[in-house]
């Protein structure tokens, strides 16, 4: 019996996104799953739009940051200036103060603005002048990001890229959704008549249904047999953090939630486990990032518990 | 230079052994598997190397204890080295058995000094294993092998541990020991079936010329009694019927016929295929087990009869292997003991039989020639001396006195006191100087039935010695002196004949009546496992293949057997592994119904593949079957990933999948 709240945030949402069901519900996900979401793709398939729509139907306030080369780490976080008023600093917050930050590109701005926006994401909270502000709640990150062997990107780092919980790619469009997509109007004006379905309280009550959902020994078995494999691989540089692991477990259970079961099945985690695992591997050598049949490989290679 | 590589080698592999460095546990095992391996080798390896294993294994134990590291390697080079120059100088050379297991044991203690990695230690436990095989170089016994497989206990712990640091101990020791009981039907049939090569399971040639006590071809005061200390076993027979009396129990030895006036030595007698004496009248069969003594002559009860075309028969009835017996032999054996034997002796035998040394024994002489007189035969003669010694006042004892010269004389005139040796000898002597045909026949005398498995042992102890007079018309007749003046001997063995305060083996005293009574009990052990283990030689190997089915010879079909034998029970246990396997969990094996099912049509579930995805592909695949494909998926999911268990759930679930016909 699937999920009545996210059976209509799926539904209207596929209204607005065209035939991407798969990736919208790896979004729905992340954020059941209080992970942050990185979306990796060229321009123009949609990635803004996705953002959007996660923030608009949840009811979620969103910030959108455009990141470029010169962008600061203040311009993010917000700075404390002078008020004559008071005769005192005051912080003025910035876009990270919101339910949902869309920072865009984020591979276009320096690694040091880049960690600014990732070490928030990890604490939650930022600290300026002595004073820690905490982030509203809940509190989703979607980053986009460029092919990196585009000009002018600058890499993120794997000990950041492991903040995200799972990296989607949305790719073309299939004709037929293309096809509407054409002749229909624009996703932006359809999307800013569009209601919330479910306000941010709703949301949080998934997140907490999510954490709870029942786990048996055999999958924790399984997961970890998964992630053993991963490390004794011959063709991978490294292997998956414990981290990975706990981020693949609770990405299962939003997963198992979306689809109604009250309980994670073997499949959920090899559905989940390319997202969970395809921006953190490496191969060994030459460090390239892993091919998505590499990871096939070795979900066939761990027979379930 | 060495000392820069070493230093190399031991940086280079420090990092790495951070982790599998021995652990106490571990170190433990290993060092119980070495003493134990080493404890037999102790008995024979010189005392300087024994210790020096000890102390080597007493300081890697302290070491462990006290969690330090190993020392240095050039400390344990200067060891080796010295260590390697010590067993040089013991032995003359590095080469055979003996330095070489020295050495082996040395280098054991040396490379438990040395483990820095986990390869080291597995060193240090395949040396244990090859150590513990060259403990049966010199014994092969019961309780030596139970040790060494205590030992290869141990030293699979040791191997376990390694793999499983963190397991418990007594998970680690059963772990090992399943592993050696799974290797036990394997050891049997190779056991039996591996083809056997002549000579002694684990002789080696030089093993075969080393001392030995027991008798030998000459006699001479003093010889006898000394194997009297000796609670040795000198040879076993069971017999097919019953046991003939105590009385009756004479097994022949060497018969000794020259005599200097001190020494009683053998005569050259005839060898031939067949008795040379009329075996008839009442059969005894026996088997004779005898320990190997490096000498030709079996242990016959008198009088033998015929046997296989292996054995020789001599001139003065003893019985000869083919070869000197230097491993421990069977054979079937008959014995008559009412045959008549020697009726028609040559003259040159009763001349050897009656001739003395000039210049000895006058008294004695004097003796015989009084005996002699007017007496109208040799049975008078024989007569009188039983019934003169039967008078003498002789004393039957263990620690007779010294003799001088004229021993006999001596013996019979002056101390009066004699074990076996010098009755056989006085009485001889006194027989030929009557002019009797007479000689001394050595050999053992009854010997005790052990009522565990109601074997007769004949110990060296039971050795003992008696004369052979030859009459006209009745042959060979057996006199024993010593019966005349000690009847207790023969009627009830050597402990119960000798005055007390007489030194005897501590077992063997009749006061010690529970003593006895294991010993017996370990000696009928000892007796199965001589039988059935180490007397499994190349013939009973053709016996039993033959048995078989087997032609001696047939290489093949042997080989094909040997295949098969190992083969099978390999693949039943192998089987018994994956059914194990299986049936751990009700709920896995109902699961696994499904696929095995659904197999028949290719779809059998692979490995990885999720109860969700594996229904759905069944389910495109058979389209008939989807809905109640489908539903037991969702059953099993829930049943196997779910928060709750159900038995009647699963009892449906199992019903279901038994239902599922393939259209």
């Amino acid at each position: 019996m699937p999920n009545f709240h996210v059976e209509r945030l799926l539904e209207a949402a596929s209204q607005i996104i065209l035939g991407k069901g798969h990736e919208l519900r790896l979004a729905f996900a992340c954020l059941i799953a209080r992970g942050h979401l990185l979306i990796e793709d060229v321009p123009g398939v949609g990635k803004t739009t996705l953002a959007h729509t996660l923030a608009q139907l949840t009811g979620l306030q969103l910030q959108r940051v455009q990141f470029t080369s010169d962008l600061l780490p203040a311009d993010i976080l917000g700075a404390s200036i002078f008020d004559r008023d008071t005769n005192a600093f005051r912080f003025h917050p910035g876009p990270v103060f919101a339910q949902v930050v869309l920072a865009d590109e984020i591979n276009r701005a320096t690694p040091k603005t880049q960690s600014a926006l990732l070490e928030a994401m990890e604490e939650r909270q930022i600290t300026a002048d002595g004073h820690s502000f905490e982030l509203p709640e809940p509190f989703f990150v979607i980053a986009t990001q460029n092919p990196a062997h585009q000009i002018g990107t600058f890499p993120l780092p794997e000990s950041q890229l492991d903040r995200f919980l799972l990296r989607i790619r949305l790719g073309y469009p299939d004709p037929m959704a293309e096809r509407a997509l054409l002749m229909g109007e624009d996703r932006r004006s359809v999307l800013e008549r569009r209601t919330p379905v479910i306000g941010p309280a709703e949301l949080m009550g998934l997140q907490r249904a999510a954490q709870a959902l029942h786990v048996a020994d055999r999958l924790i078995d399984y997961v970890q047999a998964l992630l053993s494999a991963t490390r004794h691989d011959a063709e991978l540089a490294t292997g998956l953090s414990p981290r990975a692991g706990l981020g693949l477990l609770s990405a299962a259970r939003a997963w198992a939630l979306i689809d109604g079961r009250d309980h994670v099945l073997p499949e959920d985690v090899q559905t989940l486990f390319p997202h969970v695992a395809a921006h953190r591997l490496h191969l060994a050598g030459d460090a390239r990032p892993v091919p998505a049949t590499t990871l096939a490989r070795l979900i066939q290679s761990v027979a379930l518990p | 230079m060495i000392g820069g590589w070493l230093k190399q080698r031991a940086a280079r592999r420090r990092p790495a052994s951070a982790g599998s460095a021995l652990d106490r546990r571990q170190g433990a095992w290993l060092l119980g598997a070495a003493a134990l391996t080493m404890a037999p080798h102790a008995s024979w390896l010189p005392p300087w190397i024994s210790g020096l294993c000890a102390a080597l294994l007493a300081w890697r134990g302290l070491l462990l204890w006290h969690g330090r590291q190993a020392p240095s390697p050039w400390l344990l080079l200067a060891l080796t080295a010295a260590a390697a120059a010590g067993v040089r100088a013991e032995f003359g050379h590095f080469f055979g058995k003996d330095p070489g297991v020295a050495l082996l044991a040395l280098l054991l203690g040396l490379k438990l000094l040395e483990i820095r990695a986990a390869r080291d230690a597995r060193a240090a436990v395949m040396l244990c294993f090859f150590l513990q095989l060259a403990i049966f170089f010199e014994d092969q016994s019961f309780p030596v092998a139970a040790l060494a497989l205590s030992a290869s206990l141990l030293g699979l712990a040791a191997l376990v541990a390694q793999a499983d640091p963190n397991g418990r101990s007594g998970e680690h020791l059963r772990v090992a020991g399943t592993l050696m009981a799974q290797g036990l039907p394997f050891m049997l049939i190779l056991f039996v079936l591996f083809p056997r090569i002549d000579g002694p399971l684990w002789g080696l040639p030089a093993d075969a010329f080393s001392a030995r006590t027991g008798l030998s071809e000459s006699m001479s005061p003093g010889s006898i009694s000394a194997l009297s200390q000796s609670g040795e076993i000198a040879f076993r027979a069971s017999f097919a019927g019953e046991v003939p009396a105590r009385r009756q129990r004479y097994w022949r030895g060497p018969v000794l016929t020259r005599f200097d006036g001190r020494t009683w030595q053998a005569e050259h007698a005839q060898e031939a295929a067949a008795p040379f004496h009329a075996a008839d009248g009442k059969r005894i069969d026996y088997t004779l087990t005898l320990e190997a003594h490096g000498k030709r002559w079996l242990l016959a009860l008198d009088f033998p009869g015929a046997t296989g075309a292996a054995l020789r028969h001599t001139s003065d009835f003893q019985l000869l292997a083919p070869r000197p017996v230097r491993s421990r032999v069977q054979h079937e054996l008959s014995a008559h003991p009412a045959a008549v034997a020697g009726l028609a002796e040559t003259a040159a035998t009763l001349a050897a039989a009656r001739r003395l040394p000039p210049g000895f024994n006058p008294r004695t002489q004097a003796l015989a020639a009084r005996l002699a007189a007017d007496a109208e035969s040799h049975e008078q003669i024989l007569q009188r001396a039983v019934s003169h010694l039967r008078d003498a006042g002789l004393l039957y004892t263990l620690r007779p006195p010294l003799l001088g010269r004229d021993s006999v004389d001596e013996f019979l005139f002056g101390s009066r006191r004699g074990f076996c040796e010098h009755f056989a000898s006085a009485f001889t002597v006194l027989m030929r100087a009557a002019g009797v045909p007479a000689r001394v026949v050595t050999g053992y005398q009854g010997g005790e039935i052990n009522p565990v498995d109601g074997n007769l042992v004949v110990r060296q102890l039971d050795a003992h010695a008696w004369s052979e007079v030859w009459l006209a018309g009745r042959g060979w007749v057996r006199v024993d002196p010593t019966y005349l003046a000690a009847p207790r001997r023969i009627d009830d063995g050597l402990a119960a004949a000798l005055p007390a305060g007489e030194a005897l083996p501590f077992t063997l005293r009749a006061q010690h009546d529970w003593l006895r009574n294991m010993r017996l009990r370990w000696e009928a052990l000892s007796n199965a496992w001589n039988q059935r283990v180490l007397g499994y030689n190349p013939e009973r190997q053709r016996a039993l293949l033959s048995r078989l089915g087997l032609a001696p010879g047939d290489a093949w079909r042997l080989a094909g057997m040997l295949a098969a034998a190992i083969g099978v029970p390999f693949l039943c246990l192998l089987l018994w592994a994956g059914r194990r396997r299986r049936s751990t969990d009700p709920l896995d094996r109902a699961w696994q119904a499904l696929s095995t099912k659904l197999a028949a049509r290719g779809l059998a579930r692979q490995p990885w593949e999720g109860p969700h995805d594996y229904t759905q592909r069944v389910a495109s695949a058979i389209p008939e079957l989807a809905a109640a494909v489908r539903a037991i998926g969702v059953d099993y999911a829930s049943l196997r990933y779910g928060p709750h268990s159900d038995g009647a759930r699963l009892a449906a679930l199992r019903k279901k999948i038994d239902a599922l016909r393939l259209p």
